[in-house]
């Protein structure tokens, strides 16, 4: 999912991904959906082209695209590991994981390794609360993460 | 005087005839049904605390400081989005809602610099008074942290601050003070109609962003102002006000720009001007403006404002400055002479549409009582002289039918000849507003504007037709509505002339009228055509709002009577949501045209032959009065180049920038012995003047202005001329030194007379307009209050007449030395010959004039976006850049004419209406081709403007 596409490629897969969805009902977040499934981010590029297919302004195609955190403006990197700062997984020591992430990857959240191996991000909740602390992996959740299950998730990210 | 405050009500009022009874705070209060709880209590003079609402928008709930209680009801609803309901027992203050309160409020002011003394909107802030209203005393949150307000934490950079957005030239944004309460977003999109704004991110990280996170000159923005208007705090204001400083009082004027007519709190210290702000009760603007109003009014402190008289001998002397007394006489001496010695008919005058009734009503007067002849005639010669022509023969007057409150009725809106978004952006705002709810748009235009396709809006038809083929178009939906039985012939039995009609009816339904038989020439697809005859014979309430598009062409006449056809075929006159409406282009172009600007029409589009009314004004003015029609401008200026006509006396136009042919003008005028120009500038015109008499500005004077929608609106004095006299006290002086007992004190006194004269005025005085605010002619005995709608029980001519409508194609044919059709218009930021917006900020939406030609043509021209261009027709050439758009069609190209560099009007030629002499600016056969650089016209243009701008004495004023 992280190909980097050619850019002359953006605009007419925009343009096919928005004549396929915009019969839909409120067809601004299958689009937004579909193009990042399509680059693996949501090229800004994209933005202008949506507003005009869809007769809205650029301001509220980029304010919808702005409040969701998962529609990512840049390329992630290969991998992508969340772990959740919600209160649960805090009270379960999800602060010592997360410091321990960042020294593991040297990175911050929100940013890729130079290697372009791993995007470390927080989430705000994954929903299991019961098993804190929780992470997820490329989209697959990781339940009772402690210090080793999330070294071997580094490893593997690595790798 | 003291600044007015407009009452907030909170929400919008409710149209519901159903009234509810409920309690807020003890007090009983009975409203229509769906008002919100805020605006009964403000209706009963409890003011519930609000940060995020206002009454030009609707309820959005998102400040939480006005939570109220209701009886019976648990939690604390926000009164905003609580619609009343009857026996409701609602308390505004109570212990748990001033703790609520408060608690909001000490949040929003953890997140907000502590800056008031400082601040720039001191004393104009709700923020500040909510503050107050809610009684903080303290934030218990501290102002450590998170925040948006502090560049640097600790000394580290704060990634959340961001600086001021200083790219408007008229207003900042400084998002260190935003609250993020939405109005301003909620005002570009529900008031304005543009949608440039918006909230970015979510939670703690959601800011204002104008367009995708720009700076707002490069977003969307078109600087309409009503989202500082908006903006509770100081984050969006206008850089007047943190220059200057709060106005301390304000008085209610027009502004003097579009033919909208919008009304305005000029807001001022002492004699300055801080800033114009719409009023909410202004009835054709409803509280809204464009970036023309709201901002654009630097001009009347510009340098390059004329303060003195000058004269001089011959046009290539230097301008010498003489006295007020000097200038009179001389100008009087010299009319005098050329009259005894070429003739009574030698002189005459141009009035302005920019200028008050009153003062237009004193040129015209002083052509036909004090030069005792009918040459006078004004700039609507060359904008809408059809439409009063063409709507007086079908309707019996001579102006649009409908208030502007008439579109919020409208089910189907054609637009012709028009481009709203530009020319008329306060009425363009409110159309919109009606698109968004349902209505649905016909636009016919050469050119695809920004009304047929714009974020939220959409025309159902665009019909891009050739230029000159308007006639064709509309005869042919009307051969549609009448062939496939559309015609409401109940309508037109009662109130229009049955056998006329079936004369018509049989004349569209010509096989060689549809759609199909004239797609070969209009170029518009005959399904179109069809489709829309059928949404406005079908559709409900259809309005035809139309422009110069319409009347600048050698068919314009006949074009407007096509539009009458139109409406009373289908039974689109006499009520609300319908009618036919010319957008004026002028503040004051229906008024000049009341005031018997024209040679054959004395005040009240009465023509001169008519015995009785010269009678009436022979009685007052004691003189006899020419019962001939005078001459128009283009005759004029015809007989100046045979050598008949000899001196001239123009009041604010510059008809060489504006009138077609700008090389006959300039002979005609040259050929004069006394030009005698009262302008604010030294005009284009003002190369070819003997005397420059300095103009005011609509803030130094009081008067009246007419506006499209027939609404006479006060214009006031909010500050001394600065030439030291309005232009009405100049024309009366003028017409004192040449004899004339003339002792107006104040322009009340002339309306005393217009109304004294005029049927159609007869109860318009200035007490009258005090009472009223407004009022929109005829207002008479028949119609005390005014007539916001006109033929409601009938014609006033008594029955509509329906006029057949030949299409004959203009002599202005294109052929291979000039193959394309040009086409022009006007842009939102400029203002026709941009005398005033020109030496505004303004010019930074616009700084030339650019040629838009098609991709195809231009690339068949080795034409690339941006280069200089050729553009040359029959009349003569120019150069200009050109703009690659698909907007205009291949074959058709497309200018502005606001700057006399470009000189479109080199270009035009002089064909012209048939019936009025309206010039056919809008169709000119060209040819375009690259260029290095500017015409040998335009170079020795610029040269001879230069020479004659010298004023002896001082440095040449600067164009």
């Amino acid at each position: 999912m992280n190909i980097h596409q050619p850019r002359g490629d953006v605009s007419g897969r925009t343009l096919a991904i928005i004549e396929e969805l915009k019969g839909l009902e409120g067809p601004l977040l299958p689009i937004f959906h579909e193009i990042q499934h399509e680059f693996g981010y949501v090229p800004q590029d994209c933005l202008p082209v949506i507003a005009r297919e869809l007769n809205l302004s650029r301001a509220e195609v980029y304010g919808v695209f702005s409040f969701y955190h998962d529609f990512r403006e840049h390329p992630a990197g290969r991998h992508v590991l969340k772990l959740c700062r919600a209160e649960a997984c805090q009270s379960m020591g999800g602060d010592q994981l997360a410091e321990r992430a960042k020294h593991l990857l040297g990175i911050d959240f929100h940013e890729t390794t130079p290697d372009g191996a791993v995007t470390l991000e927080p989430v705000y909740c994954l929903g299991l609360c019961s098993c804190a602390p929780s992470a997820m992996f490329d989209g697959e959740v990781h339940a009772r993460v402690d210090a080793g299950d999330l070294d071997a998730l580094v490893a593997e990210a690595r790798r | 005087m003291s600044l007015i405050h407009e009452i907030d009500y909170g929400t919008p009022a409710s149209r519901s005839e159903t009234m509810v009874t409920l309690t807020i705070d003890g007090r009983e209060v009975t409203v229509p049904e769906g008002t919100s709880i805020m605006r009964a209590a403000m209706d009963a003079g409890i003011e519930v605390p609000k940060l995020c609402a206002s009454d030009m928008m609707d309820a959005f709930g998102s400040c939480r400081l006005c939570l109220v209680e209701i009886k019976g009801r648990g939690g604390m609803p926000a009164s905003c989005t609580t619609p009343v309901a009857p026996g409701l027992e609602v308390s505004t203050q109570t212990p748990r809602l001033k703790d609520v309160r408060r608690g909001v409020m000490e949040l929003y002011i953890s997140d907000h610099p502590l800056d008031c003394l400082t601040c720039a909107a001191n004393g104009d802030c709700e923020l500040q008074d909510m503050a107050g209203a809610v009684g903080l005393r303290d934030v218990r949150y501290g102002y450590e942290g998170d925040n948006h307000v502090k560049a640097r934490n600790n000394g580290d950079i704060n990634a959340k601050w961001l600086p001021k957005d200083e790219s408007n030239p008229y207003f900042t944004y400084d998002p260190a003070k935003c609250i993020v309460c939405s109005r301003c977003v909620r005002a570009c999109e529900e008031v304005q109609g543009t949608f440039a704004l918006t909230i970015g991110g979510r939670g703690f990280d959601s800011r204002v962003s104008a367009g995708m996170a720009e700076d707002f000159m490069s977003s969307e923005c078109v600087s309409c102002g009503a989202c500082v208007q908006a903006c509770p705090t100081a984050t969006l204001t206008e850089k007047s006000v943190i220059e200057i400083g709060q106005p301390e009082h304000s008085v209610v004027t027009t502004c003097a720009y579009c033919g909208v007519g919008c009304s305005f709190k000029a807001e001022m210290r002492g004699e300055e001007l801080v800033r114009m702000v719409p009023w909410k009760d202004g009835q054709a603007n409803r509280g809204h403006s464009c970036v023309k109003g709201r901002f654009a009014y630097g001009y009347s402190t510009h340098k390059d404002r004329i303060l003195n008289p000058m004269i001089r001998e011959k046009i290539s002397d230097p301008w010498r400055e003489v006295t007020w007394e000097e200038a009179y006489a001389h100008v009087a001496a010299e009319f005098r002479r050329i009259q005894y010695q070429y003739g009574r008919d030698s002189v005459g005058g141009i009035t302005s549409s920019r200028c008050t009734n009153e003062e237009t009503y004193l040129v015209q007067k002083l052509v036909r009582a004090g030069f005792r002849n009918n040459n006078v005639d004004t700039c609507a010669r060359v904008c809408h002289s059809p439409t009063g022509y063409g709507l007086g023969q079908a309707f019996g007057t001579s102006a649009g039918t409908q208030n502007f409150d008439s579109v919020e009725f409208t089910d189907v809106a054609v637009i012709i000849g028009a481009n709203p978004t530009d020319g008329h952006p306060v009425f363009a705002s409110r159309l919109k507003k009606r698109l968004r709810e349902g209505a649905k748009l016909i636009v016919i235009d050469p050119r695809r504007t920004d009304i047929v396709r714009s974020p939220h809006i959409e025309a159902s038809y665009h019909l891009p037709l050739q230029p000159g083929t308007n006639v064709a178009i509309l005869t042919s939906l009307a051969h549609v509505i009448v062939t496939e039985g559309l015609a409401n012939e109940a309508f037109i039995r009662e109130r229009c002339d049955w056998s006329e009609y079936e004369d018509w009816a049989s004349f569209v339904a010509e096989p060689y009228h549809s759609p199909e038989a004239t797609e070969a020439y209009t170029g518009v697809p005959a399904d179109l055509v069809r489709g829309a005859a059928r949404l406005f014979a079908t559709g409900g309430n259809g309005a035809i709002y139309y422009g110069l598009g319409v009347t600048e062409h050698s068919q314009g006449s006949t074009t407007v009577m096509a539009i009458a056809n139109l409406a009373m075929v289908t039974g689109n006159i006499g009520r609300p949501g319908v009618g036919v409406n010319p957008l004026r282009g002028q503040n004051n172009v229906q008024g000049s045209c009341d005031m018997g600007s024209f040679p054959h029409e004395l005040p009240g589009y009465r023509h001169v032959s008519d015995d009785a009314t010269r009678e009436t004004f022979e009685k007052l003015w004691g003189v006899e009065i020419s019962n001939e029609p005078g001459l128009r401008i283009p005759n004029m200026l015809d007989a100046a180049v045979d050598g008949t006509f000899k001196g001239i006396y123009i009041q604010g136009e510059d008809i060489l920038q504006s009138d077609p042919d700008t090389k006959h003008v300039a002979n005609g005028l040259a050929a004069m012995e006394c030009v005698v120009v009262h302008d604010l500038f030294l005009n284009e015109t003002a190369n070819y003047a003997h005397v420059f008499l300095p103009g005011s500005t609509f803030l130094e004077k009081d008067g009246t202005f007419t506006n499209a929608e027939r609404r006479i609106n006060r214009v006031r004095k909010v500050m001394t001329p600065k030439n030291g006299y309005a232009d009405w006290e100049v024309t009366q002086k003028l017409a004192q030194a040449m004899g004339m007992n003339w002792n107006y004190r104040h322009p009340s006194e002339i309306m005393d007379e217009i109304a004294a004269t005029t049927p159609s005025f007869a109860l318009v005085s200035y007490d009258y307009l005090e009472k009223m605010g407004s009022v929109q002619w005829p207002c008479n005995e028949k119609h005390p209050e005014g007539s916001p709608i006109m033929h409601v029980d009938g014609f006033v001519r008594g029955k509509g007449k329906f006029i057949r409508t030949e299409y004959v194609a203009t002599d202005e044919r294109t052929g291979p030395r000039f193959p394309l059709l040009l086409t022009t218009g006007r842009i939102l930021s400029q203002y026709n010959v941009g005398a005033q917006t020109r030496r505004t900020d303004n010019v930074v939406w616009h700084a030339e004039d650019r040629l838009e030609i098609h991709p195809h043509d231009a690339e068949q021209r080795g034409i690339r976006d941006g280069d200089w261009i050729r553009l040359a027709s029959r009349a003569g050439e120019t150069t200009l850049r050109s703009l690659i758009t698909d907007r205009v069609a291949p074959g058709v190209v497309y200018t502005t004419f606001h700057h006399p560099t470009t000189q479109a009007n080199v270009i035009t030629t002089d064909f012209s209406d048939w019936a009025t002499n309206c010039p056919e600016y809008k169709v000119t056969a060209v040819q375009v081709m690259p260029s290095n650089g500017p015409s040998d016209w335009q170079q020795d243009y610029d040269e001879q403007a230069r020479q004659s701008r010298r004023i002896a004495g001082k440095l040449e004023a600067a164009e």
